[in-house]
């Protein structure tokens, strides 16, 4: 592999890896806040006891999601130098301000969520879970904003020295794209961690263990999944799948594998595209719903990739067209499993039924692959540029770094998250096995 | 602009190191100094609530070094390449050894974290002090304002630099000897008794060995870069930071002496202040000085963000400035005082 690709895995491996962990993070910080919510309201020692065990689960995830998060700030400077000369007076500064503004605060207020409860009255506990929740959707917004600019750049002029300067502070942090893109991608966290609450409680009951906790978690975790399943969809993925396709249309044709431009352009729900011949192989598609879905009618023309010259299109095509498939089609399947449980729910019959509550123990990593491939889909997409129209994904990387201390570091990369890998599975499925006390103990963590 | 920014980026990483200096510093004595499981789950208590604070100095100070000096981030980062990877990779091990530890009572499992605690905290500390060596005596810039460092060449001061050579190693015996103390200090603060006495009694063994160190390091500095001088004749008050630095040294074993281990870690926090301040003060205006041509060392000005962003940035940086600040206070003061093993709540 050449520099340019070993540099591109190097981000690419990092960061997915990396968002294993924020995913469940952001998302479970909110399903704590309400379990703490409903504790702190009732005076409920079952629900602060369920919101305790899922701390420990909370800070293994977020220790991982610390350590493999400080390598991504670096990245920029060690292995896309260019690209980071050039933008720094722009991306810089929601970088920076995820540090100043949401990790001082998470540090602080995790440790009182965590170890704090016996020193701090229950209203100020309670508040130190809003904070960890406030401190990590802000994390994520100031990351979303940093990803939207690159994807639709806004507010920026050039300088004399080719470098990016922001010109309006606000126009950055309100990028319409990145507003639409933090609301789709915020759901998608809520999914996760409410896939995987509710596969936690799932298992408590067909274990018959912790039974009583087993069903807080199966009924938190559905109803938060059921609504964070639907607006993934409706409004949030709908309206960001329009922008896309305005401001990216070759990269909305190449995710849809649609090679020819056409009114009435159909839908491929399955299929293998062959870029030489230009056409889907054995293909299942839904006449016309690709321009209903984009324009609202199913008579309007949709741009093809044959539109657009060879040099624009995204450079690893079928991988964006397989991300963008597994994501829309786990995105279906995870409305139909959450809304067939919320009935379940309603009729109460959710805890007695093991039919439902096996599909729910087992689909807890298929958000995360959802989550992935979303996320594949959006970077891929934006190919062959690294700033969309600006800076091409060549012109980016450090060009002294080469190909051979690239792929040494991802080796050492890959080989350290193995380890944590290792580590990570043991220490949950630990705390899992262990559970929630039954009784309402002094809490015994044993973790920072 | 450039003036403004160039010392606060200069604040965030004297911050970072006497805040994360401290934890650092435990992590080298967490085996040395411990003499059973309890002790070491003391040292690793003292440090547990503030650690990750305390290290998010360091990107908080790498983000706003992204933003007001691209240039500079883009050419350092990738020039220090394989150092900087080291460094993630210990900063890796050394968050999960901290973390992790206590997650069961295994004793293969908790000796191997300790180990690796010690080990990272060690390498990383040397790797710091080196790589502020490497900054003042300058790197081969090329006419694009970017380098490649290797490790290592022949280890010598010249034309053809490697990440260590024997300045940046004496660079990096400073900072390990000087954050042990740093360590020793806040330990003997935070822990009372058997642990107290030793860690007191390690920074009064130390102290002769760090005297001689920072003699040694400025007499090389000089010899490296005489150029680091003009700052000083230019502005003679400047070297009043000498004589702090003295006095600050004079301190610590004075007040160690008579056990007044808060006043004595201040002392160790002024002493690691007025060495970076010392350091970067000759530094200025540059950024990156050039070993080849004086005429390529990366400067403020050719390094500074645009004028919005840098007007924009003041005003975030301010208030988020304040914010951290209240955190930090709200953090020491709920867990102030001794450690505690088993009274409360709250431990790893």
């Amino acid at each position: 592999m050449d520099a340019l690709a070993l540099h591109r895995l190097h981000f690419a491996f990092t960061i997915t890896y990396h968002y294993l962990f924020p995913q469940l993070t952001m998302g479970l910080a909110l399903l704590i806040l309400v379990l703490k919510t409903i504790a702190v309201r009732r005076n409920d020692e079952q629900y602060h006891e369920a919101a305790r065990f899922w701390g420990k689960i909370f800070a293994i995830n977020f220790v991982m999601g610390v350590v493999t998060g400080i390598p991504m700030e670096f990245q920029f400077g060690t292995n896309w130098s260019q690209f980071a000369r050039i933008t720094g007076g722009v991306i810089g500064q929601p970088l920076a301000m995820e540090g100043v503004f949401s990790f001082f605060l998470e540090s602080a207020f995790l440790g009182v969520l965590l170890y704090g409860e016996k020193r701090v009255s229950k209203w100020m506990h309670w508040f130190s879970a809003f904070m960890v929740f406030f401190g990590s959707w802000i994390s994520g917004f100031f990351i979303i904003v940093t990803d939207a600019w690159m994807q639709h750049p806004v507010a920026y002029r050039i300088m004399a020295n080719g470098q990016y300067e922001v010109t309006s502070f606000w126009a950055l942090l309100l990028n319409p794209w990145g507003l639409l893109q933090y609301a789709h991608n915020m759901c998608g966290a809520v999914v996760t961690a409410s896939f995987v609450m509710a596969a936690v409680g799932a298992f408590y009951l067909l274990e018959k263990q912790f039974v009583e906790y087993g069903r807080i978690f199966l009924k938190v975790g559905v109803i938060a999944g059921v609504v964070a399943c639907v607006a993934i969809i409706f409004p949030t993925g709908d309206l960001h799948g329009k922008y896309v396709a305005h401001h990216q249309p070759v990269s909305m044709a190449a995710m849809e594998g649609l090679f020819h431009s056409g009114k009435g352009a159909d839908v491929v729900l399955m299929g293998q595209p062959d870029y030489a011949s230009g056409k889907v192989d054995n293909p299942i598609v839904v006449n016309n719903l690709s321009s209903f879905l984009i324009y609202g009618t199913t008579k309007a023309e949709v741009q093809g990739l044959d539109q657009f010259p060879r040099d624009q299109w995204p450079t690893t095509l079928p991988l964006l067209f397989y991300a963008y498939h597994i994501m829309a089609g786990l995105g279906t399947y995870f409305v139909a499993l959450m809304l067939l449980a919320a009935l379940m729910l309603w009729r109460g019959k959710l805890y007695t039924s093991r039919w439902i509550q096996w599909p729910l123990m087992l689909s807890f990593p298929l958000p995360y692959i959802a989550n992935t491939a979303g996320w594949m889909t959006a970077e891929i997409g934006r190919q062959p540029w690294v700033v969309y129209g600006l800076m091409r994904t060549d012109q980016g990387f450090s060009k002294y770094v080469s190909a051979s201390n690239s792929l040494f570091t991802l080796l050492g990369f890959m080989g350290l998250y193995v380890v944590l890998s290792i580590l990570f599975v043991v220490l949950v499925y630990k705390e899992i096995q262990t559970g929630p006390h039954k009784a309402a103990a002094v809490p015994t963590l044993t973790v920072s | 602009m450039g003036f403004i920014w160039f010392w606060l980026v200069a604040v965030m990483l004297v911050a970072y190191v006497v805040l994360d200096g401290f934890d650092l510093g435990v992590g080298v004595l967490h085996l040395l100094l411990t003499r059973n499981d309890e002790e070491r789950q003391t040292t690793i208590r003292a440090i547990g609530p503030v650690w990750d604070g305390n290290e998010v100095w360091l990107l908080a100070s790498g983000g706003t070094l992204y933003f007001a000096f691209p240039l500079l981030y883009a050419s350092a980062f990738s020039g220090f390449y394989l150092p900087l990877m080291i460094v993630l990779w210990l900063l890796i091990l050394r968050g999960i050894s901290v973390e992790l530890r206590g997650h069961s009572s295994l004793g293969v499992w908790r000796t191997f974290f300790d180990g690796l605690f010690c080990f990272s905290s060690t390498l990383l500390i040397i790797f710091y002090g080196a790589a502020l060596a490497n900054v003042i005596r300058g790197v081969p810039l090329g006419t694009d304002s970017y380098f490649f460092l290797p490790l290592w060449t022949n280890w010598m001061v010249g034309p053809n630099p490697g990440i260590l050579d024997w300045y940046t190693v004496i660079g990096g015996v400073v900072a390990l000897v000087a954050l042990t103390i740093h360590g020793a200090l806040y330990l003997a603060v935070k822990t009372d008794g058997a642990l107290q006495l030793r860690a007191r009694a390690t920074v009064r063994l130390l102290w002769g060995g760090l005297v001689l160190l920072t003699i040694g390091s400025l007499v090389a500095t000089i010899a490296v870069r005489p150029s680091s001088l003009q700052n000083y004749y230019a502005h003679p008050i400047a070297f009043a930071i000498p004589v702090l630095v003295a006095a600050c040294l004079a301190g610590i074993l004075s007040f160690n002496r008579v056990g007044r281990d808060y006043a004595a870690f201040l002392c160790s926090a002024g002493y690691l202040t007025f060495m970076m301040v010392g350091a970067v003060s000759g530094l200025y205006p540059v950024l990156m000085p050039s070993i080849t041509d004086p005429n390529l060392s990366i400067t403020i000005d050719k390094a500074l963000s645009g004028p919005h962003t840098l007007h924009v940035g003041l005003v975030w940086w301010g208030f988020g400035m304040l914010l951290a600040i209240a955190y930090f206070v709200f953090v020491y003061r709920m867990f102030r005082g001794k450690v505690d093993l088993g009274a409360t709540g709250y431990g790893h």
